[in-house]
Formats: C-alpha cells, structure tokens, sequence
C-alpha cells in the first residue's frame, strides 16, 4: 500500500485496505471501499468529508461497531498497538472499547439517556472498567467533569441531561469517553450541532486535554475550518476512498485532487464577494451504484479517459502528502 | 434606526419590534415570568438586497421571520412592507401581501410534502397567483423548475427521490411560484454538504440579480452571509447588537460579542492563527438580567457600568451601529 514517512511502530491505529460494504435489497453499497490511514501517538487526525463518504462507516468499524447485517467488513486490518482489532472476539473488544478506544458521537442529547442523571451515567462508565467505591467513584467523577470545564461539577452530577446545555452536554460526554483513559479517542462531529462559540470552547478543551493527558484524537468532520484548526494531518474521503492525505499546510495550500481542490474553491467567505463561488458539479453518487474507475470522475473537471476505467493509484508528492489522482500527478511532474 | 427617510428603494421596515412568549407554571398555568424573543428589533432591507441575521440558536431569530411572515403576531413594533404597516393587519387585509414575501426552510427533508409530486407542490402556488389556464400554468412550472436548474420532466416525481441539494431548488423553485419580492431564507444552506451549498448559494445569488428579489438570510455561519449578504443584522438574546455592512462587520467589528463571534470561526487558511477572543462561558438563562446590557456575563469588556447603564443603538459609522455602552462612550 501507501508509503508512509514514518516507521509503522509509531502508529497507534493503523488501518489497512479496509472495506466494510452494506448488502440492502439486492443491492451492495460499498460504503467504505479500501482506504487505509493511521493515527501516531498524541496526534490529532482529521478526515473530512461530506455525508454519505463513509466516515463514520470508518469510525465505527474501529470499535467493531458495524450492525451486521446488514454491514458486512469485507477485507482489511484494523492493528490497534500491534493487534488485529477485526480478528478479536467481542468479550476482548469490550475491553478495548470505552477503555483504550473511547468515542464521542455528534448529538449530545441523544448519546445520553433522558432518564437517567449525569452521575449515573458518568459512573456506568466508569465501574464497567475500573473498580472504585463510592466515596472514590464520586471524587473522580467531580475530577473529571472539572477537567471539561464544567462548572459546579458537583452539582451536575445529580442533573439530567435535559438541564445542561448543549455545550454542556457534549463536555460530559468528553468526560465519559476520558473516564478510562484511553489512548486514543474517536470523535465523530462533535461539535457539528454547536453554535460557533461554544464549538470554539470545545475544540479549545480537546486540544487541552490531549496536550494534557498525551492521547491521539481521530477527528471525523464535514467542516474544513474546524479541521485546519486542530489537525496534525487530515484525510480526505470521497465517495468510499481516501482521495488525498497530507498535512494542514499541504492539504489548504497546495491541494493535489481536483475534489479537494473544488471543496475549497466552493467555501464562501467575504474575501470572494462579487465573484461567483466555484462549485463542484451534480452531486455524490449513491454507494450503491458509484461509478466505475475514479468515483469522482463524473463531476472531474480534469477527467480523462482512463478515469472512467481504472481505479486511480495514490501518486506521492514527497513529505506524506499522498493524492489518488494520477492525471494531475502527471500535469504537476510535467510541467516542473 | 436613525435612518428615518422616507425611502422607496426599501422594501421590508422592522421598528421596534417586540416578541414575548410567556413562561407558565402549575395546574392553572399561571405566568410566572416572560422569554423575550425579540426585544425591540429594528432594521431595513433594501430592494434588490440581501441583509443577513446572525446570531447564536435561541437568539431569537427564526422568530423574527415567523413574525415577518405573519406566522405569528408580533407584541409590539411596527412591520413596514411595501409602506404598509402590516403587523396588525388581519387575514384578509393580509392575503395581498402574503405572496409579496415567502420563506425557504432549513429542513430540505421536513418542508416538502412527501404525497405530493414536485409539479403538484409548485403548482400550488401558480394557481394561487390566479393563472386559471392549465396549459399555462404548465409553461410556467417548467420555467420555474429551469430557473432553480432542475429538468421539467422532475415535475412528476415525489421529493423522496431527490437529493438535499435537489430539494432546496425545489423549495426555492416553489417560493418563487407566487412571484414575490422578499424571500426569507432561514438557514437554506445549513443541511447541505460543502460541494452542494456552492451550487445553492449560486443559485441564490442569480434569482436576485435576475428578478431582483430582496433576502433576509438567517444564518450561524458567518462565511456564508459574509459572502451573500450587503448588510448584516448580529442578534443576541432578541436585541440587535450590532448593523452594518458586510465589509464593516468583518473589518471593523465593535460589539464585543461580534468581536467573538468572529473570532470563533475557525479559518481553513493555517496561516491565521485561530484564537478566541473571549472568555465567554455558556450562554446563561434568558434575561437574567433586568437592567442593563444582555451580554455582560460573556462579555470581556464588562464594566460596572454594564450592569445597570440602558443602552441605545449609538452609530459609530456610516450606517454602522452598535448596542454597546463602551463603544458609544470611546467615541
């Protein structure tokens, strides 16, 4: 596969060829179709992409998540330090998850359970993997919540989650998913559903407590703002595969597929007044039935013949910046 | 607002507009106390113009446009449309007016009517508008669908078979069906991926040029109406804190809480260095305050002064102002 800059040891989650398709009515969608990526330690990664690219597929078959049926992991390894999370029973993976892979999810409000208090919930969490008594219990749970940033931790321990705040609430399920310490924590859009100023808090608190606590963060988002905020590298999915890899600097500055490209010529901003956005054109194929070759080819400005056909290697510009599209490739090395 | 002149390039006038929705308790529901979802909102949109409302959720915003449309009675205020105050019209006095103005929703899923074809939904408003002949009305649905770049022949298909891009033309294609001059869009492009909010916003921008519409664009993201919008109307907890044009707003903000607003969105350039330009802590209960600025809690220029000082809407510009006691008084 990729040739990557760094020795493999230094991964933490190493994911290799993974393809996890959907079977629904005869039809097979194949959500994620042979993308590989890893996360170092204390690194923050970021893919982004737009709904329906697989991201959250990608995440979720990390923890071993994937409902099957109908999902189904078809090929691939997932090496998480050094084992083979696709390989391990579901009593092995429940030690891993929660434990060393945590994960915080998109919407806040529907994570938690209404009727249950934060206390609670918070405690689940943690006695399911560590031994403590109450009197212990309690003191590390008020710890933990005042390391989100949530003031009066004491207090919002007998709270419903109704009665925090959206930002709020997203704290406490930072605070759960670092209950066990993990190693690395998964965070799936979490602060899609935020307003700006407290999506600003959040990202400013994950940065925090990585520096803090030296854990890996795997970002998934649709946002490219937030992801060039916060990223050590970013991935970029399109369509089931990874399109381009690099990063901040070389994925905003000098992107090399024509989907990032476009993604970033589409963002608005006063900058570009009176001047029409760019934007790409029709829109993400259906999993179901992606066109053969390079999936992006129908809405490729710099689409040729041979993208109709064949599936497009991964063409490395030097220094981990990795894009599969093998026509720009060709123009960039000619014209230098 | 100051600008009081008679002017006829203005199409919709907001003066003082109140909105209170009362909080009740108890078997009896007695009021125990008021949310003030818009508290004295004044602003001006001009012909052919786009004027953008941000703010945080729970700001008040969605309600502005309900009580422009007339989905809801306003408290108090004046609603100028076409120089006709129109807040305390009834519905007939109404009717007239309400193919003047339309609304396109956040929701593409949630505003189209699933039993209905994409032609029966638009058509509905052609017929509205009076056209009695269906040969006719059938020319106009086609135009319509190729003004929102859709092919005619999508007339007979149901909404479940578009995508979120495709459902928000149609929503725009079903607004513009009744020929009206202001269109409130309340977060049109929010629900859309990156690649397909371009096309949208494009789209926008063309209808306008083209039939000259005038917007009121209702949106969190701050790139988006900084790109669309000429003037832009920041709300916090129902009062408008801050107008200005575009340009403006971005270059030369004066409310601290537009300063923060600014300073939170995170930049896809990585050459700027993001850094949050307060100490605002969540946004606290609804008038917890009595007297005084609304934000003082967040604030991070918050005096003593804050606390108890009424504020006016001092301008600071050329069609610039601002509800801050600090920045009124500096200048």
């Amino acid at each position: 596969m990729d040739k990557r800059p760094m020795p493999h040891d230094t991964a933490l989650l190493r994911v290799d060829n993974l393809k996890v398709y959907f079977q629904s009515d005869g039809e097979r969608a194949r959500a994620v179709d042979g993308i590989s990526f890893e996360v170092r330690q204390r690194e923050t990664v970021c893919i982004v992409g737009e709904s329906g690219c697989g991201k959250t597929v990608s995440a979720l078959s990390i923890l071993g998540l994937i409902p099957s049926p109908p999902g189904e992991i078809v090929d691939g390894e997932i090496l998480f330090s050094g084992q083979n999370l696709l390989k391990l029973d579901e009593k092995a993976m429940q030690k891993i998850r929660g434990n060393q892979i945590a994960m915080v999810f998109q919407e806040p409000l529907t994570s938690l359970n209404p009727v249950f208090t934060i206390g609670d919930q918070l405690g689940e969490a943690v006695r399911t993997h560590k031994y403590m008594d109450t009197e212990a219990l309690k003191r590390y749970m008020i710890q933990l919540l005042s390391d989100v940033g949530i003031p009066s931790p004491e207090q919002r321990l007998s709270d419903y989650p109704h009665q925090l705040s959206g930002g709020q609430r997203q704290r406490v399920m930072i605070a759960m998913a670092l209950s066990c310490d993990p190693d690395l924590m998964i965070a799936d859009e979490p602060t899609t559903a935020l307003d700006v100023t407290v999506q600003a808090q959040i990202l400013e608190l994950l940065r925090s407590i990585q520096q803090k606590r030296s854990m890996s963060i795997l970002y998934i988002s649709h946002d490219l703002g937030v992801v060039s905020a916060i990223a050590h590298r970013i991935y970029v999915m399109y369509a089931g595969i990874m399109a381009e890899q690099g990063n901040a600097d070389q994925i905003f500055r000098s992107p090399r597929h024509p989907y990032t490209q476009g993604l970033l010529a589409s963002l608005p901003d006063l900058s570009k007044r009176g001047k029409r956005l760019y934007s790409i054109p029709g829109s993400v194929p259906n999993p179901a039935y992606k066109p053969k070759g390079c999936p992006f080819h129908p809405r490729c400005p710099h689409a040729i013949l041979t993208c109709r056909k064949e599936y497009p290697k991964m063409c490395d510009y030097g220094h981990g910046h990795l894009a599969r599209c093998p026509v720009l490739y060709e123009k960039i090395v000619h014209s230098k | 607002m100051e600008t009081k002149t008679k002017n006829n390039s203005i199409v919709l006038r907001l003066e003082d507009v109140k909105k209170y929705f009362p909080i009740r308790r108890g078997f009896f529901q007695h009021i125990v106390g008021w949310v003030k979802a818009v508290d004295g909102v004044s602003f001006e949109i001009e012909k052919g113009k786009t004027m953008g409302l941000v703010g945080e959720s729970g700001c008040g915003k969605t309600t502005i446009a309900r009580l422009i449309l007339k989905l809801l009675e306003s408290d108090a205020g004046k609603i100028i449309f076409q120089d006709r105050d129109i807040s305390r019209f009834s519905e007939k006095e109404m009717k007239p007016y309400r193919k003047e103005m339309q609304i396109i929703f956040q929701d593409p899923f949630g505003s189209l009517n699933p039993r209905m074809t994409v032609g029966q939904t638009i058509e509905e408003g052609i017929r509205i508008l009076g056209n009695k002949h269906a040969k006719t009305r059938k020319k106009s649905l086609e135009t319509l669908l190729l003004m929102v770049g859709m092919s005619p022949d999508s007339a007979d298909r149901y909404p479940h078979e578009f995508s979120g891009g495709q459902r928000q033309r149609i929503g725009i294609a079903r607004a513009l069906s009744v020929e009206p001059s202001l269109i409130v869009c309340d977060e049109p492009v929010s629900a859309l991926d990156v690649s397909i909010q371009a096309q949208i916003i494009n789209l926008l921008k063309d209808l306008q040029d083209q039939l000259g519409l005038s917007y009121l664009f209702i949106s969190h993201d701050l790139n988006v109406v900084g790109y669309l919008c000429n003037t832009i109307s920041v709300m916090y907890k129902g009062q408008i804190v801050e107008f200005a044009p575009s340009e403006d707003i971005f270059n030369q903000p004066h409310h601290p809480y537009t300063i923060s607003l600014l300073s939170a969105i995170p930049d896809p350039d990585p050459d700027k260095k993001w850094h949050i330009k307060s100490s605002n802590g969540p946004i606290g209960d609804s008038d917890g305050f009595p007297e005084g600025c609304k934000y003082q809690d967040r604030c991070f220029m918050a005096e003593t002064a804050c606390r108890k000082d009424k504020m006016g809407f001092e301008k600071v510009g050329e069609n610039h102002f601002v509800r801050c006691w600090k920045v009124d008084k500096n200048k």
